[in-house]
């Protein structure tokens, strides 16, 4: 990524800019109490999550991260949000500070475990050396489709593929399950009411 | 109509959500060569029919696909995927071998292309019609969402 002068710093700021914004909202959530501000601002946190991927030269992330995360999420959340309250109880007292301890705790063990990491782009670490370089020299002899990443995807990784459509799917059934059926449900109501539009229509017709 | 705020809204509305609906569709079928694949067009495919019911409403979006449609393609869609696995066991292969699909000498690469292609139309049509499915149940418990809601 270092083409011209002056690169590695546009991109720094680039990273420092979007982490900020992202400490910024992540803040503001913990700090609202307004459901519904806190559903957007999560959309946000997604989207400008995504972008900083891209940023990454994670392209495929970034491009699920904004599907997933800012699109349907951010609808799911909505759709929730309207069966419960509109606003958040404040915590009080331990059960405010217990979860920050346990934050910042989490959070400097992270940053410990970064000082082992290889650097960023780093051609001597071991994911450019080892796995990394058999994939990108096999696929297109073996598979013969130019992207990659969906020919680890689809036919090396196969089988974890299936297990996560698999989990995709007893999402959407379980949910089902639980909201989707019965005398409460949208579906049930759109059926009576074609059912008696319907009713209707042959009557006049007779 | 007289009062009606969403009015921008509905028209902006109905000019993106086919282009919506065309590009999860580049995103399914350009998988190969470009970042995406059928998880990504899954997602964009249900949020067309997710927008479509935020601005023209939860019942004519259960009109147009059914909530029995979005659970039988959810369904669907995971019976293709294992069902390519079976076509490779059933051909002498392992589970999701591909190169056993058509029983091709070594360095044809019709099995792993078939392949892949069958089994993102069973990812397309999973996710596709589960997220849809679950934006259904949620949304569809309630009647109405009222302005001042908001």
């Amino acid at each position: 990524m270092t083409g011209f002068e002056g690169a590695n710093l546009a991109i720094d700021l680039l990273n420092i800019t979007l982490l900020t914004i992202l400490f910024v909202v992540a803040i503001a959530i913990a700090r609202l109490r307004s459901l519904f501000a806190i559903v957007m601002l999560s959309g946000i946190y997604s989207l400008v999550s995504a972008t900083w991927f891209v940023a990454l030269d994670a392209v495929d992330v970034a491009f699920t991260e904004a599907a997933v995360g800012a699109g349907i999420s951010t609808a799911l959340f909505l759709g929730a949000m309207v069966l419960t309250s509109r606003t958040a109880k404040a915590e009080k007292g331990a059960t405010q500070i217990v979860p920050l301890l346990v934050v910042i705790a989490t959070g400097a063990v992270l940053i410990y475990a970064t000082i082992d990491l290889p650097g960023f782009g780093d051609a001597t670490s071991p994911a450019n050396t080892g796995v990394g370089v058999e994939f990108l020299e096999r696929t297109y002899p073996e598979i013969a489709i130019p992207n990659v990443v969906t020919a680890v995807l689809a036919s090396y990784r196969g089988f974890d593929t299936l297990g996560e459509v698999g989990v995709v799917f007893a999402a959407g059934l379980a949910v089902t399950l639980l909201l989707g059926f019965g005398e409460r449900s949208m579906g049930a109501t759109v059926r009576r009411e074609d059912r008696e539009s319907s009713n209707k229509n042959d009557e006049d017709a007779s | 109509m007289k009062g009606d705020h969403h009015v921008i809204l509905r028209v902006v509305a109905k000019v993106l959500i086919p282009i919506i609906a065309l590009y999860g569709f580049y995103v399914h079928f350009h998988g190969e060569y470009s970042p995406g694949g059928g998880f990504q067009a899954g997602v964009i495919l249900a949020v067309t029919v997710i927008l479509y019911s935020l601005i023209f409403g939860i019942a004519p979006a259960m009109r147009a696909i059914t909530p029995g449609f979005a659970r039988f393609i959810a369904g669907l869609g995971f019976i293709i995927y294992v069902g390519v696995g079976i076509w490779a066991l059933a051909m002498g292969g392992n589970f999701l071998d591909y190169d056993a699909l058509f029983r091709e000498p070594p360095g044809g690469h019709n099995g792993q292309q078939v392949g892949i292609i069958v089994i993102e139309i069973g990812v397309l049509f999973a996710v596709a019609g589960s997220m849809v499915s679950i934006f259904y149940a949620f949304a569809g418990r309630v009647s109405e969402i009222r302005d001042e809601d908001w």
